[in-house]
């Protein structure tokens, strides 16, 4: 640990040492380090290269904002790609891979994308993608492919568990800094509740650092909020995203500092806040001087945080260079603890404040009105030069190993911005802060949102602990709590100079210069590719934003942001507030898509339903289909069976001898009232108040567009009472669609509905041996007299209450019996056992689709897809002639719908017997407006039939009810080309003789 | 994400307890009408950049359908009322002339409400 200083370093715990291996080389560290702190003090000071000039990168910051040390962690089923080192907690055991080279780290071969360099221009993927074509594809994509990307995805399912968690809170405070702290104990002493949380392990933000007596000051607040019952205070919890109405999204990260803890990894709070105080602090910029994205070139306030906090030194030479007064303090920092600082470079003429005078007083060399020109140094910095600001040339060269660089600080607006929040510009600090006129409103049109402390563009920490205490105070006040006076703990800040924005350094540096100075570190955008953006006619922000990829992956505009929208108005002549910023979005910070994900799941992923017969198809053989969020059998497997032998054989013992089928999935909708006729004469095409109580019929439904909606068969059950049955997917959907019309529109019928689908079982009992099988079990009489074809009637079958509807959807003799939930798997077996010796099988969804099939009968979602009326299927003899109205009426008198050259329902057989693909397109003569064939027709269903042993099919064919005969190709995907003859879709039974015995 | 009263449970619900239906009260053209009332009715849409009356269906509670006065831009909320009605209610409009002046004379004029 050779840049481990002897003594001091706040978070780490000497007497804790830490192993981990980077690239597979074994590191030391202490408890309380970040992998960046331990890489640093290692020595390491290439951590990973650069998206796309593959350039060696170093570890510029020393929190979320860390733009090049990202790497990945862990192997298998807990890798993860892209995490930032200097969030990342040491652990025991810690594995890290850089990223983004190959073959390795030390020997890059993408490193030669810095010598093209100069092909390499913004917008190089768009312009590239335009012309010329084949070099594109032959060229440049497989060499992109090779070295672009970051980090490596995941190759096993995550082994970790996540949560979701849901919190009310009066108010929620975002930063555990100085200001997040007042503000929570200003909202606390109100009695509100109150949850504060912070990103990082530790409290308190930069005042323990930057401020004399600033860490006791902290330890006094944390005691004073510890004493408060109201107030619950957490770290490692990062504010994510702020949304509509204080629905505020944190990430909770709990065992990534401790992998043998028990638990799960990551949480995702969901809060519903009355008032939100986002403390979030500023951000410092990087400067903008050629080769600042050298290893060794970093924040100046990092490489104090990194001497501070964690006892590393950055460098043993360290040149500061700064445009504002903070700076100094890493300057006395380095000097206090025995690192020799040649020189604090600073860019204003003026100097700093009394920091300039305690530097001097330190022996610390400060060169006023000057700048860096160029940073030197193949893998690390190792000298600067440095001369005149503005004009002038390279006076002298710097021998160093490490730069500390300020431009300035940018408050931390995200939060605030992403749910509507304005900002202001600042020209005395040269930054974005928000807007108090304009900030995020509620649902009462109040402001919900308050930023507080450096975040709210209060920059010195004596101002930013009142303001933090003031906003914490005026949050609680909005939430309905009488806030006490607070006086903010008193802090010692000496004044400061103002800050000076230098966006170029020098100002007038020379395109060779531009063109090595770095704006985003991540994605390698230069200071030349936002000025040639511009010069090419991006003028909106948003557009060059994506045009250079300035601010984009993780970065979000943390670092680059203003430094790049300085630039971009400077090329456009135009003043920063002006140009404007990017969107903020959330989250934050990234966040695991494990945490997204939650419990959600596996099993858990969503619920499953299932029907009463549910464990007796699973210990049966079911192959299973899932069906919205059913499962149903797709066919019952028995030994030695493909599924498609399982099917057939199915099809056959429902055709010639008795099938049972669980059909309990059916939507069941009771409707009932004095207008349930009518209401029902509205909704479905067909006329069902002149249908007869005992009786069904088989019904449409159509949108108001037209559109064949659902279907299905609706019994009459007594004067003022129907039950409508819908498809599997169709119950909710179309309970909720009549639920609409009733409440929205005929408010005033008097009709009520239910969805009963749930309370019963319903067993379809099918075959030619359906009534014997019936009659065997004893009770109702279900003789073809007493129950006729479409006919029901209740009663009980041995001995369980039933309703049983003569209804067909096989063409055979067929009861469908509806019966209490409970009592379903009763009957179920019953009929097992009284049907052995009539070869009784239970049947699945595959059997019954080619059943319908064969009987030409339309399924919801194959025949229909949103665009097909039922016109189209040939089912006007389901749409009532009589009727005044019903909805779709008015839509399917439109021209379009009743165009005869709308393709019509017909059936397809092929010439050889085969199989047709499903969803394939007949073509005709004549070409369309694209110059590909002409199509005249696609298949909606196709299957083999075992009954008829060739394949048939339906499909919409142009003119199809008119061609009968006609044979038509069918091109497949596999380059076959297909013949099947337009046919009556009717394959079995036309008369329908089977289904009525 | 959105809060919103339900004027029948009388809480306030979470965006994911409800379903968003579209515009409110629209006037229903059927078979009789001409095609462009009949384009305008299922069509049609102001998309206004302010005051909205839209409809909600408590489908995870009550299942119930409610109309919200919205403002579109801020996500105000003006009030919520029962679906059952043909025009907002006197105190849902005093709302919103409370908060914004000179919208709803606007509103009515060209809905013809009172």
């Amino acid at each position: 640990m050779k840049h481990r200083l002897k003594t001091g370093g706040r978070f780490v715990d000497r007497s804790a040492p830490r192993t981990f291996f980077f690239n597979g080389i074994k590191g030391k560290g202490y408890r309380g380090d970040t992998l960046a702190s331990a890489l640093m003090a290692k020595g390491q000071s290439v951590v990973g290269r650069s998206f796309k000039y593959h350039r060696p990168r170093g570890i510029v910051a020393a929190g979320a904002e860390e733009p090049n040390a990202l790497v990945g962690l862990g192997a298998g089923a807990g890798h993860e790609p892209n995490q930032r080192a200097t969030t990342t907690e040491l652990y025991d055991g810690l594995r890290a891979e850089s990223q983004n080279h190959w073959p390795s780290l030390k020997t890059d071969i993408g490193a030669v994308n810095g010598l093209l360099a100069r092909f390499l221009p913004a917008g190089f993927y768009y312009k590239t993608f335009i012309h010329p074509r084949p070099f594109w594809k032959h060229v440049f994509e497989p060499f992109i492919r090779q070295t672009a990307g970051l980090g490596k995805a995941p190759t096993a399912a995550d082994a970790d568990r996540y949560e979701h968690f849901y919190a009310f809170v009066d108010v929620l405070v975002v930063g555990g800094g100085i200001a997040g702290l007042e503000a929570a104990r200003a909202a606390g002493a109100a009695g509100a509740r109150v949850l504060l949380v912070e990103q990082t392990a530790q409290w308190g933000g930069r005042t323990p650092v930057d401020i004399a007596g600033g860490a006791e000051a902290v330890a006094a607040l944390l005691a004073e909020l510890d004493a408060m019952p109201n107030v619950t205070q957490r770290t490692r919890m990062m504010g994510a995203g702020v949304y509509d109405h204080g629905f505020v999204l944190c990430y909770e990260q709990l065992t990534d500092h401790r992998p043998e803890a028990a638990g799960p990894r990551h949480r995702l709070w969901k809060i519903r806040a009355k008032q939100v105080v986002t403390a979030t602090g500023a951000i410092e910029r990087p400067l903008s001087f050629a080769g600042n994205d050298l290893p060794g070139v970093m924040l100046a306030a990092a490489a104090r945080d990194y001497v501070e906090n964690f006892a590393v030194a950055p460098g043993r030479r360290v040149v500061v260079v700064t445009n504002n007064d903070d700076a100094y303090r890493t300057a006395l920092t380095l000097r206090a603890h025995g690192i020799d600082v040649p020189a604090v470079v600073d860019a204003r003429q003026g100097g700093a404040g009394p920091l300039l005078e305690e530097a001097r007083a330190a022996g610390i060399r400060v060169q006023l009105g000057a700048a860096i020109h160029k940073a030197k140094g193949r893998t690390r910095v190792d000298a600067v030069e440095i001369g005149a600001v503005t004009g002038g040339e390279v006076s002298e060269t710097l021998a160093c190993d490490a730069v500390a660089m300020s431009g300035g600080w940018s408050p931390v607006v995200h939060l605030w911005s992403h749910c509507g929040g304005k900002l202001l510009w600042s020209d005395a600090h040269a930054h974005f802060y928000p807007d108090p006129a304009l900030p995020p409103t509620g649902r009462d049109g109040a402001a919900f949102v308050r930023a507080a402390g450096t975040a709210n563009g209060v920059m010195r920490a004596h101002e930013a602990a009142s303001d933090g205490a003031a906003q914490g105070q005026a949050a609680a006040a909005e939430a309905g709590f009488d806030a006490p006076e607070i006086v903010a703990t008193p802090l010692e800040t000496p004044d400061e100079a103002p800050m000076r924005p230098v966006w170029l350094m020098p100002e007038d540096a020379d395109i060779g210069l531009r063109e090595k100075m770095w704006l985003d570190f991540q994605n390698d955008v230069k200071v030349s590719d936002v000025q040639l953006a511009a010069r090419e006619g991006f003028e909106s922000v948003e557009h060059t934003k994506r045009y250079t990829t300035l601010g984009m992956a993780t970065d979000q505009g943390k670092l680059s942001n203003i430094n790049g929208l300085a630039i971009l108005s400077q090329a456009l002549n135009e003043e920063i507030p002006r140009v404007g910023t990017t969107t903020f979005r959330p989250p934050y910070t990234p966040i695991s898509m494990g945490a997204i994900a939650g419990e959600a799941r596996g099993e858990t992923f969503q619920p499953l339903r299932c029907t009463p017969m549910h464990a007796w198809h699973a210990a049966h053989g079911a192959h299973w289909e899932p069906v919205g969020q059913w499962r149903r059998p797709y066919a019952y497997m028995r030994a030695g069976e493909s599924v498609a032998q399982a099917v057939a054989r199915e099809v056959k013992n429902t055709r010639q001898a008795l099938g049972l089928l669980d059909a309990s999935t059916l939507g069941k909708i009771l409707v009932k009232g004095p207008d349930a006729g009518r209401f029902l004469d509205m909704l479905y095409t067909n006329s069902f108040s002149k249908l007869k109580v005992g009786r069904c019929r088989y019904g449409l439904m159509c949108s108001e567009n037209g559109f064949l909606s659902d279907d299905g068969v609706v019994a009459r059950l007594s004067d003022d009472t129907w039950l409508c049955h819908t498809t599997t997917g169709g119950a909710d959907r179309i309970h909720a669609w009549m639920e609409d019309w009733l409440q929205c529109e005929w408010w005033d019928w008097q009709v009520h509905t239910l969805n009963v689908t749930e309370q019963y079982g319903q067993i379809a009992v099918v075959g030619p041996q359906a009534r014997v099988a019936l009659e065997r079990l004893g009770g109702i009489d279900v003789s073809k007299a007493a129950l006729p074809f479409m006919g029901w009637v209740e009663g009980t079958l041995g001995g369980v209450p039933v309703r049983v509807y003569r209804i067909s959807f096989s063409g055979e003799l067929s009861y469908e019996i509806a019966v209490p939930a409970h009592r379903a798997l009763e009957l179920w077996e019953a009929l097992l056992a009284v049907g052995a010796d009539l070869g009784v099988m239970p049947y699945g969804t595959e059997a019954l689709h080619i059943m319908r099939a064969e009987k030409g009968f339309i399924m919801i979602g194959d025949e229909t897809d949103g665009t097909v009326i039922p016109q189209d299927l040939g089912l006007d003899w389901a749409i009532s002639k009589k009727k005044d109205d019903y909805l779709g009426k008015r839509a399917q008198q439109r021209p379009h719908m009743r165009d005869p050259e709308r393709w019509k329902l017909v059936g397809l057989q092929t010439v050889d017997g085969t199989v047709l693909p499903d969803g394939a397109y007949a073509v005709g003569e004549g070409e369309n407006a694209l110059g590909q064939r002409r199509m005249i027709g696609r298949v909606t269903s196709s299957y083999h039939s075992p009954t008829l042993a060739r394949g048939i099919a339906m499909g919409l064919v142009e003119h199809g009810p008119e061609r009968m005969g006609e044979v038509l190709e069918f091109p497949g995907t596999d380059g076959t080309l297909y013949r099947a003859r337009i046919v009556d879709p009717v394959f079995y039974d036309p008369e329908g003789a089977k289904q009525d015995v | 994400m959105l809060m919103l009263h339900c004027p029948y449970c009388g809480v306030d619900v979470d965006e994911t307890e409800l379903t968003p239906g579209g515009a409110a009260h629209l006037t229903r053209f059927g078979p009789e009408s001409n095609d462009d009332a009949f384009e305008a009715y299922l069509f049609l849409r102001d998309n206004p950049k302010g005051v909205h009356f839209e409809r909600w269906r408590h489908t995870y509670g009550c299942g119930k359908w409610f109309i919200a006065a919205r403002c579109t831009v801020t996500l105000e909320v003006f009030g919520t009322y029962k679906a059952p009605c043909k025009a907002p209610p006197a105190h849902i409009l005093d709302a919103i002339r409370a908060r914004r002046p000179g919208v709803i004379s606007a509103w009515s004029k060209a809905e013809g409400v009172a």
